[in-house]
């Protein structure tokens, strides 16, 4: 599903360069629920932009579900982030002042989906993460808790290959925090692939495998 | 790739989340659209109003008007010229009464000083044919015009303009009363019906006299400022205008047309030189107004420019998610369009009204044309893709990870 090989990020800022990853390589295999655990300057956030295809690696190639993401032009990875991945953020990120329906339906309209269909799909999925009777409050009438829950519809729309959660509940109150760890396992048993990347030990104990990173580099991978 | 109608719903959406900014910025395309629109209909209104005056003042008419005579390089005499003369008019009725031309119009005009009872007024009186009227379009409204026994036996009469009757004598009916003139006093016979003129040499300012009394009792001059001549149709304008100078050439014993000592004038190069100077002053008064469009569009370039930094983190969002380069564009375009059509829509409104309620209360006609609003609908939207273009593409070229970071 996702391999990357002798992935290196160098920052080169005037003279100064700095070496955000060195020579990261690790596979993810299909149904796989990973945590990507490391303290802050460590270049985990780098990592995450990287598997995002948000940003392109200096050295090293990354290979995301058969495709090799080097080499594409910014048009071109926005068409891989749409299709392939399903971004979950600590901060959300949904439109202001715009419906819980409307934000699921986001992507599928990049996509280029027809209006029925986004409404159909969206409904779906706000279903699933048991937002039936919030379709239509927008952001600000809604909880943290239940904002991540739209976040997480949104991820999933395009039935993407991997789920990428950037710390899901940082900014989230714990009792929902375990409702959204919840919602992650419940998918992972589904079969989705699900990367995240934390900096909480006990958050990080939900998923079945931790990719430790410190200074840019793997120091750790283990089973948990 | 959402489809336009979608995009169109979202771009009106945002906008109407901040009513006040989104106003501000409208207003500026507002001005510049309404103001572009009243004052080319404003130009086009008095170019109508003039044609129009200048057309009842009589069809296919040419003026004869003296001119100085210039002859070896030397000037001749300045000031009043008096070259024309009562024959001269003669003449062209005798020689072309039958072929080119209807009627011939003698006359001579000057200012004096009017005095009624208690009212005294500066007004220009003019000796006159009763060709005049015919010739003219003068109609009456009380009373008669000059008589050609009035002309021949030089009796002191006088037919007043609207105006200089309600200048002398108020509301009362001015027929039968006397006025003075220089030191003649005459007796008012008539008053005409307004034409509704302005300015210099207004129709309705003018005190019509027998052309004999004003000549020989009024103001004792025998030459004449002006032979009106009224040809048989349009399409002999040009020869009359040839003919009638070669005979006015002969009968001032002059050899070539450079020596010519008058001018004929026909009312076509009358109207073209009106046309030309107030078609000039519209495309003027036009480019002004343009400036206030100008800067109404910078002032989108600006709101736009606050709007793609306020929403960093939205674009990030929609990059993240899947949003191309052009998506973006569109997005950001569709709302600085949006801006300056619906500016453009109000400014027309805008325009409209207000060009109508001027040119009520300043009695122009009222030209709105079609092509002024299609123009001000197509440059608003232009305006809306030029300075909504920089401000779009910044927006596209931002880096998602960048813009998710930005706080």
């Amino acid at each position: 599903m996702i391999k990357v090989s002798k992935l290196s990020k160098i920052y080169q800022i005037g003279e100064v360069e700095t070496v955000a990853l060195s020579n990261v390589s690790f596979e993810i295999k299909k149904g796989e629920f990973v945590a990507i655990m490391g303290p802050s300057g460590s270049g985990k956030s780098t990592l995450m932009h990287i598997l995002g295809a948000l940003d392109l690696p200096t050295k090293g190639n990354y290979i995301l579900d058969g495709e090799s993401v080097l080499n594409l032009n910014e048009d071109q990875l926005a068409g891989i982030r749409n299709r392939k991945i399903g971004f979950i953020f600590q901060s959300f990120n949904l439109l202001p002042r715009t419906t819980a329906m409307q934000n699921v339906m986001l992507p599928m309209s990049y996509a280029g989906i027809e209006k029925d269909k986004r409404q159909e799909i969206a409904k779906k999925y706000l279903e699933m993460v048991g937002l039936k009777d919030r379709l239509n409050h927008t952001s600000n009438q809604l909880s943290g808790g239940q904002q991540q829950r739209v976040a997480i519809a949104r991820s999933l729309v395009m039935n993407p290959a991997i789920l990428l959660a950037d710390e899901p509940t940082g900014n989230i109150a714990s009792a929902q925090a375990d409702e959204i760890m919840k919602i992650f396992e419940k998918l992972n048993n589904q079969g989705h692939t699900i990367i995240m990347i934390t900096h909480e030990a006990d958050i990080a104990s939900h998923a079945k495998r931790i990719i430790h990173i410190r200074d840019g580099k793997v120091e750790k991978d283990e089973k948990n | 790739m959402q489809d336009l109608f979608e995009i169109i719903i979202e771009g009106f959406q945002t906008l109407t989340l901040n009513k006040m900014r989104t106003g501000l910025a409208i207003l500026g395309i507002v001005i510049g659209i309404g103001s572009v629109i009243t004052l080319i209909s404003l130009g086009q209104g008095s170019q109508k109003s003039i044609e129009n005056q200048i057309q009842s003042l009589g069809s296919n008419l040419l003026t004869i008007s003296p001119s100085r005579q210039n002859s070896g390089g030397v000037m001749g005499q300045s000031g009043g010229v008096t070259s024309l003369v009562l024959a001269d008019a003669k003449a062209i009725e005798e020689k072309f009464s039958n072929t080119l031309v209807n009627k011939v119009s003698p006359e001579y005009s000057n200012r004096s000083q009017v005095v009624a009872s208690r009212n005294n007024s500066n007004v220009s009186v003019i000796g006159v044919y009763p060709t005049y009227a015919e010739i003219r379009k003068v109609t009456m409204d009380k009373g008669v015009f000059i008589s050609d026994r009035d002309v021949s036996s030089m009796t002191k009469v006088a037919v007043l303009g609207p105006t200089t009757a309600t200048d002398l004598f108020g509301e009362t009916n001015p027929i039968g009363k006397t006025i003075k003139v220089g030191n003649q006093t005459l007796k008012v016979i008539g008053v005409t019906v307004s034409k509704g003129g302005s300015g210099f040499n207004n129709p309705d300012d003018m005190i019509y006299v027998p052309l004999t009394t004003a000549q020989k009792q009024i103001f004792g001059r025998d030459n004449l400022t002006s032979i009106a001549v009224e040809a048989k149709t349009k399409e002999v304008m040009v020869q009359a205008q040839d003919e009638i100078g070669y005979l006015l050439l002969n009968q001032h014993k002059l050899n070539s047309p450079t020596d010519a000592d008058f001018t004929i004038m026909s009312q076509n190069d009358l109207l073209n030189t009106v046309s030309q100077v107030t078609g000039t002053l519209t495309a003027l008064l036009g480019g002004i107004a343009a400036i206030s469009l100008l800067v109404g569009g910078i002032g989108i370039m600006n709101i736009m420019l606050v709007t793609v930094t306020e929403r960093t983190r939205e674009i990030g969002l929609r990059k993240a998610l899947g949003a191309k380069k052009k998506t973006i564009i569109t997005q950001f375009l569709i709302e600085s369009i949006l801006l300056t059509f619906i500016g453009g829509v109000i400014g027309m409104i805008f325009g409209i009204t207000v060009s109508f309620l001027i040119s009520k209360v300043m009695n122009l006609a009222y030209v709105i044309s079609l092509s002024s609003i299609a123009l001000a609908m197509g440059v608003s939207s232009l305006i809306g893709i030029i300075f909504g273009l920089y401000p779009a593409r910044k927006a596209a070229n931002l880096q998602p990870i960048e813009a998710l970071r930005y706080e």
